[in-house]
């Protein structure tokens, strides 16, 4: 029993990790009806954007902070201004690859410049364990799920209380009307898109500061998908909470049936939710059946 | 997002005027320049035609799911390898011929494809290219992890094909005359109800059910008769590297395939091809690029990023300025400026 409350603890902690990433992808989707294939791929690039700033450059770990958000953000308004600007109201599909397509490149440019080999991220996370009563609980999941928990929170607030986040929540539910309203509806796509990339950028060196990074860190959008779906895609809400659900189940699955169903239960989650429940556990019921 | 598609005026294919019985001699030299290509080409050239002709049937397929029912799959590679370990398996242990390996892999790739496609057809969206992408990772851990029937890592080693008694040359032969039946196939498909209904689909779902047609067994069709061209090209893929392993699927193919139908043309027989012959090429040209800049150095390790940059960029590239593919191109150096009817507009 003892061990079952530790492993979901850690469950939980590695959950948050989700939990920010997943609150870009809903951001985006919700404003704009993008999904963004990129997103694992922008947490990847945040994280070795700090490692840079930090390590290479030497400039310590604050800059390194700076630098991940500033770079990741600049980088989600390119990809906004640069490239989907240009294909507003064309069919998803093509949005779709194009997001591939830049998932793509920065992966590739990733590789190139930092190379394949793992790089561990400096400890801004204490490394020591933190125990509660007989638990123990590894001291960077505690503290990466403390660092996720406020910046969620800022987000959230952010999100219901300021006049931006009433912006954005009005052109998520009526374009046209938001629009002639005086909402400057250009201005909340880019907006959702660097609140997007800082998101990215946060998850991506929480996560890499607890695995290390390599150009494959990308790869745990997929996992990020899976909550995206559970979570029902325009919950903002619903992401936080299934982000630590997925977190939790993973945990519990690599503990009790061994690391390959781990890696499998993303896509068994992904499946279920769309033959049980489409709009996920807190979707709108935007979801057209045919 | 709507997609924005105005009536098109009344397809004009003028232009570049070709009288039939020119057609038919142009037709005639190109098919005796497949046939003697052999005879006159060392073994590389036989052995790039033969990929590019693999590439062109699982080209062709994606472009009949994406291209013309306009379904995003990103899972496209997963297929062909459903199709490789079913066939090296048919191969290994029943020892059916090719031709029945073909069919059996591509039999095979239908089936898996129906049974990611069903939860994410019957809802609009992008649920497809989820659940391709699920595809994609499942079939590889499947792959992988089935060690008992596929070998795990190591994969499936295959005997020695000998066709005709003319070993690769015999092979390329196969590989032709099966990529110019099913581009037949494919070209025929979209003169009849099934394949016109295909692309009603795509422009008006609601006003081709209104039609009469029924858009999820259609969308499942395009969908289940991409990955069955894939199981094909995967079951010749097997056939001619003579080893299967999890890695010749992952997701970097399939976006090579992807960027493969955008670069050439979606919804366009022709596009498929040229832009599979264009994306083949694309990777050896760049090698042989790099070695002739590096004199010496060791820069293979550039290559993989190299590709996963050049395949993102052509994807986008062409989607944002021609997004027609090389067809587009092709076409405009004729002049001709109307689209086709089949064409998508995004």
């Amino acid at each position: 029993m003892l061990q079952f409350i530790e492993y979901s603890i850690i469950g939980i902690a590695s959950g948050s990790i989700y939990v920010l990433a997943a609150l870009g992808f809903v951001i985006i989707f919700k404003s704009s009806s993008v999904f963004n294939f990129a997103m694992g791929e922008m947490m990847m690039f945040g994280a070795y954007l700090f490692f840079m700033t930090d390590q290479q450059l030497g400039f310590g770990w604050i800059a390194g902070l700076v630098a991940a958000f500033a770079g990741s953000a600049l980088l989600a308004l390119a990809i906004e201004r640069g490239l989907l600007r240009h294909l507003l109201g064309r069919p998803a599909v093509v949005l779709v690859m194009v997001t591939l397509g830049v998932g793509s490149i920065i992966r590739g440019v990733a590789a190139l410049i930092w190379g394949p080999n793992v790089l561990q991220l400096s400890e801004i996370l204490p490394r020591k364990p933190i125990f509660v009563g007989e638990l123990l609980i590894p001291g960077k999941l505690a503290w990466g799920f403390v660092g996720v928990s406020v910046i969620a929170a800022g987000f959230v607030a952010y999100y219901r209380f300021s006049r931006a986040g009433l912006a954005i929540r009005a052109t998520s539910s009526d374009q046209i009307t938001a629009e002639g309203l005086g909402i400057n509806i250009r201005g909340v796509f880019s907006l959702t898109w660097i609140l997007a990339g800082v998101l990215a950028a946060a998850s991506g060196i929480i996560a890499g500061s607890v695995n290390g990074v390599t150009p494959q860190l990308g790869l745990v959008a997929f996992n990020v998908l899976a909550v995206v779906m559970l979570a029902g895609m325009t919950s903002v809400g619903g992401a936080c909470f299934a982000g630590l659900l997925i977190g939790w189940m993973e945990t519990l699955v690599g503990a009790y049936l061994g690391a390959a169903w781990q890696n499998f239960l993303p896509y068994l989650v992904v499946l279920l939710v769309m033959v049980v429940k489409p709009t996920g556990l807190f979707g709108e019921n935007r979801i057209e059946r045919i | 997002m709507a997609s924005a598609s105005t009536t098109l005026p009344a397809p004009a294919r003028i232009g570049l005027r070709i009288s039939p019985r020119v057609q038919l001699g142009l037709w005639l030299v190109l098919g005796l320049g497949l046939v003697f290509f052999p005879a006159f080409a060392g073994v590389y050239f036989v052995y790039m035609a033969s990929l590019i002709a693999i590439n062109i049937i699982a080209t062709v397929g994606l472009n009949i799911t994406v291209g013309y029912a306009g379904l995003l799959s990103i899972g496209h590679s997963a297929f062909l390898g459903v199709g490789a370990y079913v066939s090296g398996l048919m191969w290994l242990h029943l020892g059916t011929p090719l031709l029945v390996n073909v069919v059996g892999g591509a039999l095979a790739a239908f089936a898996v494809g129906l049974v990611f496609g069903i939860p994410a057809l019957r809802i609009k969206g992008v649920y497809l290219a989820i659940a391709t992408l699920a595809a994609q990772y499942s079939l590889y851990f499947v792959f992988q992890q089935w060690t008992s029937v596929t070998g795990g890592d190591r994969g499936l080693s295959l005997p020695q094909l000998n066709v005709f008694g003319m070993g690769e040359t015999g092979f390329y032969y196969v590989v032709v005359a099966i990529m110019v039946a099913l581009l037949v196939a494919a070209r025929n498909l979209f003169r009849t109800r099934i394949g016109r209904a295909f692309i009603a689909v795509r422009e008006r779902d609601y006003a081709a059910e209104v039609l009469g047609i029924n858009v999820v067994r259609t969308k499942l069709l395009a969908f289940g008769l991409g990955a069955a061209f894939a199981g094909a090209a995967g079951a010749l893929t097997a056939a001619f590297l003579r080893i299967v392993t999890p890695d010749q699927f992952t997701l970097l193919v399939s976006v090579f395939f992807l960027a493969a139908v955008v670069v050439g043309g979606r919804a366009s027989i022709l596009g498929s091809i040229l832009g599979a012959i264009f994306m083949t090429l694309m990777p050896e040209l760049l090698q042989h690029g790099l070695t002739a800049v590096s004199k010496g150095a060791d820069l293979a390790g550039l290559i993989a990023p190299l590709r996963e940059i050049i395949f993102g960029s052509l994807i986008i590239g062409f989607l944002l300025f021609e997004p027609r593919g090389l067809v587009g191109l092709v076409e405009r150096a004729f002049g001709r400026s109307e689209t086709f009817d089949s064409r998508p507009e995004g």
